[in-house]
């Protein structure tokens, strides 16, 4: 109510906006397809994590540069690891004002929870924007410096006093730490976090002994000399400035096998119409060639890889594959 | 420390731009009106107007956020005292007690004291972090698992206190809450939990939102239209300057809750993961332990809502340091305060104190600057606010229900919580009718997630050993305060009782 | 008011029982090494509450709280028609938003309460049912830009005719 004091010269505004309202909307239509009101940009996960701050960052160049004639709105369903919106653009089939900005639970979600009946593969594509790395990380003062001091480290404490940190078991996080383990037969206790910048953290204040952060989430801590990358998880060649400085594993001479990244991608619903999937692909491509963008990724530590359309499905598809085998390695699911 | 102090200055003469000026008394309106909305806080507030900071430069941008900031947490106490519906979890305390003051027809007195109070909050809080900045955010990466464990053990000793003399169900609207803040995601093993009857609108959680309007909101406004027998009732609520001023006067009898409120929230704030919402409950909890007269809190003490207002506030600034300084994120604002930084091109962490020294000072003196005059508009909008509490209940009854169902909508955008709330405010209102103390299952469904999720990773961490909370120096000593606390009630209980005897 | 603290205390601890069944779908039990499973917590919650709930029927039994002592109604006839017509007309207006969207059921509500419970006049009436939606939209549309549900009749013609024009003026 108290709002009606302030506001209350508005009214005058609406009325004359039902009065203008209908002769307005015929000048669009005869155009391309264009959102007609807000877009409702899904995240899923929750605000404040490495996918909500990218999803915020896109938001914020389309805004800049007025990529749409109408806002993105985020708005967060990181409900059950991304299990809510995944669900949410299913049963908004054919609604062309949602899209999804994806991260890796895109594929292990829907396997860990056939429950919720979503083929991937049905979605609308649009866009991959990059794919996020991941790092092997301790702490300064732990005067780790190779691989080779990691995994006598990890062998010498025993899978008891080594904590491995990182975000949701069955999540990537998990994912890279069951790589790792395997190949070096190592055993180490993980610690499952809200999301990757608590796990950052935890590393810097020593309550867990390593972790596989994501570049943009252990920068700071790095500039600042407190913690340092180990090795890649990338192939060779794969980033370039400070972070092409940390080795590969390939490069240590452990093999090909050793890489996993993030994909950072953009999709819709099923079954929406194709002028309106066109118009977001321009948008992304836009946003994808901005300077803000570019730049975004050579400091971040990202990796360029611009995909979309069919490429992009069927790029999905492969990935799933990959993912249900390593869930499968990790007796997550049968 | 000179050097700090010179900082300090340049940093107030970019604050005392006059664009920058402009933007603080902006932000401060906007988030006073954002706060003040059942159902949005902070953190909507910073979200939805993030993109409109691109059209300034960082320095602005931060210091318009800044200010939306701490005017929604001044907000945040205007809907908890007038309408009894807390805004956002950080002002669930301040309901206990200046919901009963506005119904005595003092709601201008608890409106002035809440202002006052986080006026001194904000205050204390920003030259904490003008002095200790650096050294503080060492103390906040010690706080691992364990820690954040026996601080929320800490958080419920303190408002152990707040239940009825019917003790199985004060027990029973505890458990309750815990129970509703497990649905949806375990987060260690990654699975889905409680999804009852398969809904999806369970995959995001029972937000503590949905409970409290429900309860404060639908179950409340339910309560008062029985109480007054459909009667056309109008609120007593009268506002003059003599009364402000009056009230004034009168804090100083409350001086000591509002600088315990200020230190306490804080340090709680600065931990990252805890925020301002622990932090006013506990300042609530310890005002009323330490008061010779307990028994008056939560029928309209004014003690009872300045600790709380100065502890939310004092928190909120204390929530910017584990964000600056190590670019963790102490609540959702700062979080995603943080992506904006990003945006914008600053690296929050440790290096940004060193690189960026106009925008940290020019940040924390535009703190300031917001500080003060979100308590100069807050009160010049008072007798406004008063002026809707005149309002005949059967006009402010059916909007104050409308209030509440667009409210519980937004955060979510799921009509799933809607639906919820409604079922909260009705079960909840014949609850309350056979005694069943609410409070504390509101109290519980906030802190509930961080208690399980801190507890089970800190056993995982010790290889399922309870040691890991005794051996650990600060949780040791967290632990040791909180069975303190805990006592304290108890011993005070019984000397009562003995020198009544003798 | 006797009668309803024990129909209160069993339903309750029918909940109880449930989420503690709904709870055993995932581990209930300490896993050696890593402490308790992913259930354990809600289901010995519900435990507990179904404790709390037996401890309230001992207390009723023996009519140690207040309500069990109570010989007044629980609710008498005007309490329950107050209840029946606050709760009623909500859950209709919530139901109606399904339909008809936010901006046509929150004025009909208005309407509704304001002119039949309230008995005001037909201006007032009239100026809060139209003021509050136009406020509304502008705060939370264009101010917040949170879209708020327009329910299937938003989706047939209202999108078109009203909302989406709107935005094209304001967005």
């Amino acid at each position: 109510m108290k709002k009606v004091i302030g506001m209350g010269a508005l009214a005058l505004g609406a009325a004359f906006a039902f009065g203008v309202g209908s002769f307005v909307q015929s000048t669009d239509a005869a155009a391309a397809w264009k959102p007609r009101k807000p877009v409702e940009f899904v995240i899923m996960a929750g605000k404040g994590g490495g996918a909500d701050r990218l999803a915020r960052f896109i938001q914020g160049i389309i805004e800049k540069h007025k990529f749409s004639p109408k806002p993105f709105i985020p708005n967060n369903k990181g409900g059950g690891s991304g299990a809510e919106a995944l669900r949410y653009l299913k049963d908004n089939a054919g609604n062309p004002h949602i899209i999804l900005a994806t991260l890796n639970s895109l594929y292990t979600t829907p396997l860990r929870n056939p429950g919720i009946g979503v083929d991937i593969s049905k979605f609308t594509p649009i866009a991959r924007l990059a794919e996020d790395t991941f790092q092997l990380w301790v702490t300064t003062d732990s005067g780790i410096k190779s691989v080779k001091d990691y995994i006598a480290a990890v062998k010498k404490a025993g899978a008891a006093g080594w904590k491995m940190g990182g975000t949701g078991k069955g999540q990537e996080d998990s994912l890279v730490t069951a790589l790792l383990e395997k190949k070096f037969g190592l055993k180490m206790t993980y610690v499952p976090f809200k999301g990757g910048g608590t796990v950052a953290k935890q590393l810097i204040g020593k309550h867990i002994n390593s972790t596989v952060n994501n570049p943009s989430e252990q920068a700071g801590f790095w500039d600042a000399k407190k913690s340092i990358p180990l090795a890649s998880f990338t192939p060779k060649g794969k980033l370039k400035g400070k972070w092409g400085s940390i080795p590969t594993f390939e490069e240590l001479g452990h093999g090909t096998d050793m890489v996993y990244y993030m994909q950072r991608s953009v999709i819709a619903p099923p079954g929406i119409p194709k002028d309106a999937q066109d118009f977001y692909v321009s948008v992304f491509d836009k946003v994808y060639k901005s300077k803000e963008w570019q730049s975004y990724l050579t400091k971040k530590g990202l990796v360029p890889g611009w995909l979309t359309g069919n490429e992009l499905t069927a790029y999905f598809v492969k990935e799933r594959e990959v993912h249900r085998k390593l869930l499968k390695d990790l007796g997550e699911i049968k | 420390m000179i050097e700090v102090f010179n900082l300090l200055i340049e940093g107030f003469a970019v604050a005392l731009q006059w664009q920058n000026l402009l933007l603080v008394v902006a932000g401060c309106v906007a988030g006073l009106f954002i706060g003040a909305m059942p159902g949005l806080g902070s953190v909507n507030g910073v979200a939805i107007l993030l993109p409109l900071t691109f059209l300034v430069p960082p320095t602005g941008a931060i210091i318009f956020l800044g200010a939306l900031y701490y005017g929604a947490m001044y907000g945040g106490a205007i809907s908890s005292i007038m309408l009894g519906i807390p805004g956002a979890s950080t002002a669930v305390a301040t309901t206990f007690d200046g919901r009963p003051m506005a119904l005595k027809g003092d709601a201008d007195r608890a409106l002035v004291a809440a202002a006052s109070a986080s006026f001194v909050g904000g205050t204390i809080s920003v030259v904490l972090f003008t002095l200790f900045a650096p050294p503080l955010a060492d103390v906040a990466l010690k706080f691992g698992p364990p820690e954040e464990f026996t601080l929320m053990i800490l958080a419920f000793a303190t408002f152990v206190g707040l239940g009825s003399d019917d003790i199985p169900k004060t027990l029973f609207s505890i458990m309750i809450g815990l129970a509703m803040s497990t649905v949806g995601l375990d987060i260690v093993s990654g699975q889905p939990r409680l999804i009852f009857f398969d809904l999806p609108g369970f995959y995001h959680g029972i937000n503590f939102l949905v409970l409290a309007i429900g309860i404060y909101g639908i179950g409340e406004m339910l309560w008062v239209i029985e109480q007054s027998k459909g009667k056309m009732v109008i609120s007593k609520a009268e506002v003059s300057v003599r009364r402000i001023l009056d009230t004034i006067k009168q804090l100083k009898g409350s001086i000591r809750q509002m600088l315990m409120g200020s230190f306490l929230g804080y340090f709680v704030g600065i931990l990252p993961a805890a925020g301002a919402t622990p932090g006013s409950l506990m300042a609530y909890g310890v005002a009323k332990t330490m008061d010779r007269e307990p028994e008056t809190f939560g029928r309209g003490n004014i003690k009872g809502v300045v600790a709380p207002e100065a502890a939310n506030n004092a928190a909120s600034t204390g929530s910017m340091l584990p964000m600056l300084t190590l670019g963790i994120p102490g609540s959702p604002t700062t979080a995603i305060l943080l992506g904006g930084m990003v945006i914008w091109g600053l690296e929050p962490g440790p290096r940004l104190f060193v690189d960026h020294k106009d925008f940290v000072w020019g940040l924390i003196a535009s703190l300031y600057a917001a500080n003060l005059f979100a308590l100069l508009i807050n009160i010049a909008f008072i007798p406004a606010f008063i002026a809707v509490l005149r309002m005949p209940f059967t006009i402010l009854a059916p909007v104050i229900y409308v209030l509440c169902v667009v409210g519980g909508y937004a955060p979510t955008k799921d009509m799933h919580d809607v639906w919820l709330m409604l079922i909260f405010g009705v079960v909840g209102y014949l609850m309350r009718k056979l005694d069943y103390p609410l409070a504390p299952a509101v109290l519980a469904i906030v802190l509930g997630p961080l208690a399980e999720a801190s507890m089970r990773q800190s056993l995982i961490m010790n290889q399922g050993g309870f040691d890991i909370f005794v051996t650990r120096p600060i949780s040791g000593t967290i632990l040791v305060i909180a069975i303190v606390l805990l006592v304290w009630p108890m011993i005070k209980a019984m000397n009562k009782r003995r020198t009544a005897k003798a | 008011m006797r009668l309803a603290e024990l129909i209160m205390a069993v339903v309750m601890a029918c909940f109880s029982a449930y989420l503690m069944w709904k709870s055993a779908e995932l581990p209930v039990g300490w896993i050696k090494g890593s402490g308790p499973g992913g259930g354990a917590f809600p289901f010995w919650l519900g435990a507990g509450m179904l404790l709390c709930c037996a401890w309230i029927i001992v207390r009723w039994a023996r009519r140690l709280s207040p309500p069990s002592q109570s010989t007044e109604a629980y609710m008498d006839r005007r309490s329950l028609q107050l209840f029946l017509i606050g709760a009623g007309s909500l859950t209709v207006m919530i139901g109606l938003i399904h339909i008809l969207g936010v901006y046509v059921s929150v004025p009909l509500y208005l309407i509704f309460y304001l002119r039949w419970i309230g008995h005001h006049a037909w201006p007032l009436t009239g100026g809060v049912g139209l003021l509050t939606p136009v406020v509304t939209f502008f705060f939370f549309e264009i101010g917040l830009k949170i879209e708020l549900p327009k329910g299937l009749a938003g989706k047939h013609f209202l999108n078109e005719l009203i909302y989406y024009p709107l935005y094209d003026i304001f967005l």
